[in-house]
C-alpha cells in the first residue's frame, strides 16, 4: 500500500467540476509533480491535500489514515506556499521555530532543530533577520526550512518557484532535489513550468480540465506522450495530420500530403486518420536532395547552446533543433532536406485538434 | 546603471544648471492645497493661540493685552483638571471598546464573501450618513426615562434607572459614532493580507484563535493604530455627543470650550482651554503612536 493516496477525489465548485475523478499514489520518499497549465485543477487538488480545501467526493490516505475530512491543522504536513506566506512580523529564526512550537517541542530542543534546518538550507547567517530584508531566494529557502523542521510525512510544494527569476530558478531547482533526497521526505510538488517537473520529479501527473491525463517518468512522458495535448503542451512539438495508407503487424505507413513516411506504431489500420508527432529536435538537416523532404530555412534562431530553424516544405512550416556544435548554421533561405528515424515518430489517432493554445485554458 | 556608462557618470557642467534653477512646478503645483490649509486651519488656529494670551475684562467683556492668567487658571484650578481627565478617560474607553468591537468585526467583514461583504459594509458605514446630532437625539430618546430601554426594565422587574446624563452613555454613543473609523482602517490593512499566512498558520498545526492571535492581529497592528489614532482624536475633541448626552453636569472639554465662548462669553479662556486640549491629544497621539510602531517598524517596514 502506497504511503499518500488518493482515491477518486472531485471537487466541484456549484455546476464546475474543478477536479475530477483524481487517483494517485505516492510511494514513501517519492517526488511526485502536478503539472499543468493554471485551471487545470493541479493547486485545487494540492489544497485538498492540505486540507484547506474539502473534496467534494473520494477520499484521501495517509499512510494508512483516513484524512479526508481531517481539519488542516490536524493533519502535520509542511507546506511551501507559492507566496512563501511567511510570517512577516516574526524573524527568520521565530518563522522556522513556529511549527515547532505548534507541537509543542520543547524549548531545549527546539533551538538546534530550527538551527539545523536553517543550515540545510544555508540560511544560518540570517536567522535574526526579519522576512523582508531578504531576497527572494532566501524567503524561499525560509519557507523551505520551516516546512521541513517540523519532519512531515508529506511535502507539498505550490509552485515554489515561479516567484524566482530564471537563474536562480534553476539553481533552486537542484537544491531542492538535493535537500528533498537528502530528507527523504515525501514530495508533492505543482507546477506549470515542464522543465521545472521534469529536472527533479520522480514521476510527472499531467493534469488537464481537473484530471490526469497521464502519470510516468519525466522522459516517458515527453517521449511518449499519450495525448496530442501532453505533446503540446509539454515541450515543442510538430503535428502533422495523415492517413494510413499500408499497415503491418509491427508497423505501417502514413501518407502525409502525398509524402509517404513509415512510422513503428503497431495496431493502426489503413485508411485510419492519425496525428503524427515529431519532436524538433528528432528531425535532422540533410543535403537538399537527401532526406524523407526538402524544405527552404525559412527563419532561423540561435539559442546558445542551439539553433532553432523554421523550414518550409510540403508539409508546412515544421520546428528543428539541431545542437550547436560550433559548425557554420544553414543560411536563411537555404534549400535543406530533413530526416529522421521513424522510432521518433509518436502517433496519435485521430484528427488534429483545432486550437493548438493551451494557454487559453480558463484559471481557476 | 551609471557604471556601464562612464562617459555620463561625471555629466558635463551644462547638466547641472537645470538642478540649480529653482522649481516652480512643485510649488505651483502643492501651492493651492497649501493655501487652503494655510487659510482654512492655519489662520484660525493661530488667531485662537493669539486670542488665548488676551486679558479678559469680566465687567465690560473687552478683550486685550498679553497675560498667562488662563493657562494658569487652567492648569490650577481643579474642576479644569477634572474635565480634562474625564474627557481622556472616556476617550480612552470609546477607543479601547472600538478596538475590542471593531478589529472582530472587520476580520468577520474581510471573511465574508460578497454579496454579504458589500452588504455589512454598507450597514457598517451607513451610520456615517446620518448627522451625529439625529444620532444623539436617537440615544437619548432611546436612553430617557420614558424611554424603550427602561420600558423593558421595568418590565422586567429591575426598575427604572438613569441612564442619560452618565458617562457610561456618552461612551457608548461615542462608541456608536466612532465604529466605522475604526473598521475602515483594520479592513483596509486586511485585505493587504496574504491569506496564505494564515493558512501557513494552520498548517503548522496552530488552531484558528492561535493563527489569530499570533500572525493575523500582529500584521493588522498598524491598522488597529490608525483606527485608535483617529476615535481617540475625534472622540477627545466630541462636541455633540457629551453636549447632548452628558447633560449640563457631565461636561467635557469641548463643551467647556462651548460655554466659555458663548454662556460666559470669555473667549481668551475658552481659547486657552481648546489649545491646551489641541496640545493634549497631540502628546497623547505621538506618545501613543511612537510606542506601538517603533515596536513594529523594522518588521513590517
Amino acid at each position: 500500500m502506497s504511503f499518500l493516496e488518493l482515491k477518486n477525489i472531485t471537487k466541484r465548485y456549484g455546476p464546475l467540476t474543478a477536479v475530477g475523478d483524481v487517483s494517485l499514489s505516492v510511494e514513501k520518499g517519492e517526488f511526485v509533480s502536478l503539472l499543468g497549465p493554471s485551471g487545470c485543477g493541479k493547486t485545487t487538488t494540492l489544497q485538498m491535500i492540505a486540507g484547506f480545501v474539502e473534496p467534494s467526493a473520494g477520499t484521501i490516505r495517509l499512510d494508512g489514515r483516513d484524512i479526508t475530512r481531517a481539519k488542516a491543522n490536524s493533519r502535520g504536513l509542511g507546506i511551501v506556499f507559492q507566496s512563501y506566506a511567511l510570517f512577516p512580523h516574526m524573524t527568520v529564526f521565530d518563522n522556522v521555530s513556529f511549527g515547532l512550537e505548534m507541537q509543542r517541542v520543547p524549548k531545549g530542543e527546539r533551538k538546534p532543530r530550527v538551527e539545523e534546518a536553517l543550515s540545510l538550507v544555508h540560511l544560518s547567517p540570517y536567522a535574526k533577520r526579519y522576512p523582508r530584508e531578504l531576497s527572494g531566494g532566501q524567503r524561499q529557502r525560509v519557507a523551505l526550512a520551516r516546512a521541513l523542521v517540523i519532519r512531515p510525512p508529506v511535502l507539498l510544494l505550490d509552485e515554489p518557484l515561479s516567484n524566482l527569476d530564471a537563474k536562480l530558478r534553476e539553481a533552486m531547482q537542484f537544491e531542492l532535489r538535493e535537500i528533498q533526497r537528502k530528507v527523504g521526505t515525501t514530495t508533492v510538488m505543482v507546477t506549470h513550468d515542464q522543465a521545472e517537473a521534469f529536472s527533479i520529479s520522480d514521476r510527472v501527473v499531467v493534469m488537464e480540465a481537473g484530471r490526469i491525463t497521464q502519470i510516468d517518468q519525466p522522459y516517458r512522458i515527453y517521449e511518449h506522450p499519450e495525448t496530442e495535448f501532453i505533446s503540446r503542451f509539454v515541450g515543442k512539438t510538430n503535428l502533422l495530420p495523415g492517413k494510413v495508407v499500408t499497415a503491418t503487424g509491427a508497423g505501417a505507413t502514413v501518407s502525409l500530403a502525398g509524402i509517404a513516411v513509415p512510422v513503428e506504431t503497431p495496431g493502426l489500420s489503413v485508411g485510419e486518420t492519425v496525428t503524427l508527432c515529431i519532436r524538433p529536435e528528432k528531425l535532422h538537416l540533410a543535403a537538399p536532395a537527401g532526406g524523407l523532404l526538402t524544405g527552404r530555412v525559412a527563419d532561423r534562431f540561435f539559442l546558445g547552446s542551439q539553433w532553432l530553424y523554421h523550414i518550409d516544405g510540403p508539409l508546412g512550416t515544421l520546428m528543428v533543433v539541431t545542437p550547436n556544435d560550433g559548425s557554420t548554421p544553414a543560411e536563411q533561405g537555404a534549400p535543406v532536406g530533413l530526416e529522421w528515424s521513424p522510432s521518433v515518430v509518436r502517433v496519435h489517432r485521430g484528427a488534429m485538434a483545432e486550437a493548438p493554445d493551451v494557454a487559453l485554458e480558463v484559471t481557476g | 546603471m551609471s557604471a556601464t556608462l562612464p562617459d555620463a557618470a561625471p555629466a558635463s557642467p551644462g547638466e547641472e544648471t537645470p538642478e540649480r534653477r529653482f522649481p516652480t512646478a512643485p510649488l505651483f503645483l502643492s501651492g493651492p492645497a497649501a493655501l487652503l490649509f494655510a487659510a482654512l486651519v492655519l489662520t484660525p488656529l493661530f488667531l485662537t493661540a493669539l486670542l488665548s494670551f488676551n486679558q479678559f475684562d469680566y465687567a465690560t467683556g473687552r478683550t486685550g493685552g498679553f497675560t498667562l492668567e488662563h493657562y494658569l487658571a487652567v492648569v490650577t484650578d481643579e474642576y479644569y483638571l477634572e474635565i480634562f481627565l474625564r474627557t481622556f478617560r472616556i476617550s480612552a474607553l470609546a477607543t479601547a471598546i472600538c478596538v475590542v468591537i471593531g478589529v472582530p468585526e472587520a476580520y468577520i467583514l474581510s471573511r465574508m464573501s460578497n454579496p454579504w461583504r458589500s452588504i455589512f459594509l454598507l450597514v457598517i458605514l451607513a451610520p456615517l450618513l446620518v448627522s451625529v446630532v439625529v444620532r444623539a437625539f436617537g440615544w437619548s430618546m432611546l436612553l430617557g426615562p420614558e424611554g424603550p430601554v427602561n420600558g423593558a426594565l421595568i418590565a422586567l422587574g429591575i426598575g427604572r434607572m438613569k441612564l442619560l446624563y452618565s458617562e457610561g452613555t456618552v461612551v457608548v454613543a461615542l462608541v456608536h459614532v466612532m465604529l466605522p473609523f475604526m473598521v475602515i482602517p483594520v479592513w483596509t490593512s486586511l485585505q493587504k493580507l496574504d491569506p496564505a499566512v494564515e493558512q501557513a498558520a494552520l498548517s503548522f498545526g496552530a488552531s484558528r484563535a492561535t493563527a489569530i492571535v499570533r500572525v493575523v492581529a500582529p500584521q493588522v497592528l498598524p491598522g488597529i493604530l490608525s483606527g485608535s489614532l483617529i476615535v481617540f482624536g475625534l472622540s477627545a475633541s466630541a462636541f455633540a455627543i457629551p453636549g447632548l448626552l452628558g447633560g449640563r453636569r457631565l461636561k467635557m472639554v469641548a463643551t467647556v470650550v462651548y460655554d466659555q465662548y458663548l454662556s460666559d462669553l470669555n473667549w481668551p479662556m475658552g481659547a486657552a482651554v481648546a489649545v491646551i486640549l489641541l496640545a493634549a491629544n497631540l502628546i497623547i497621539m505621538l506618545t501613543y503612536h511612537r510606542m506601538v510602531e517603533g515596536h513594529y517598524r523594522r518588521r513590517l517596514g
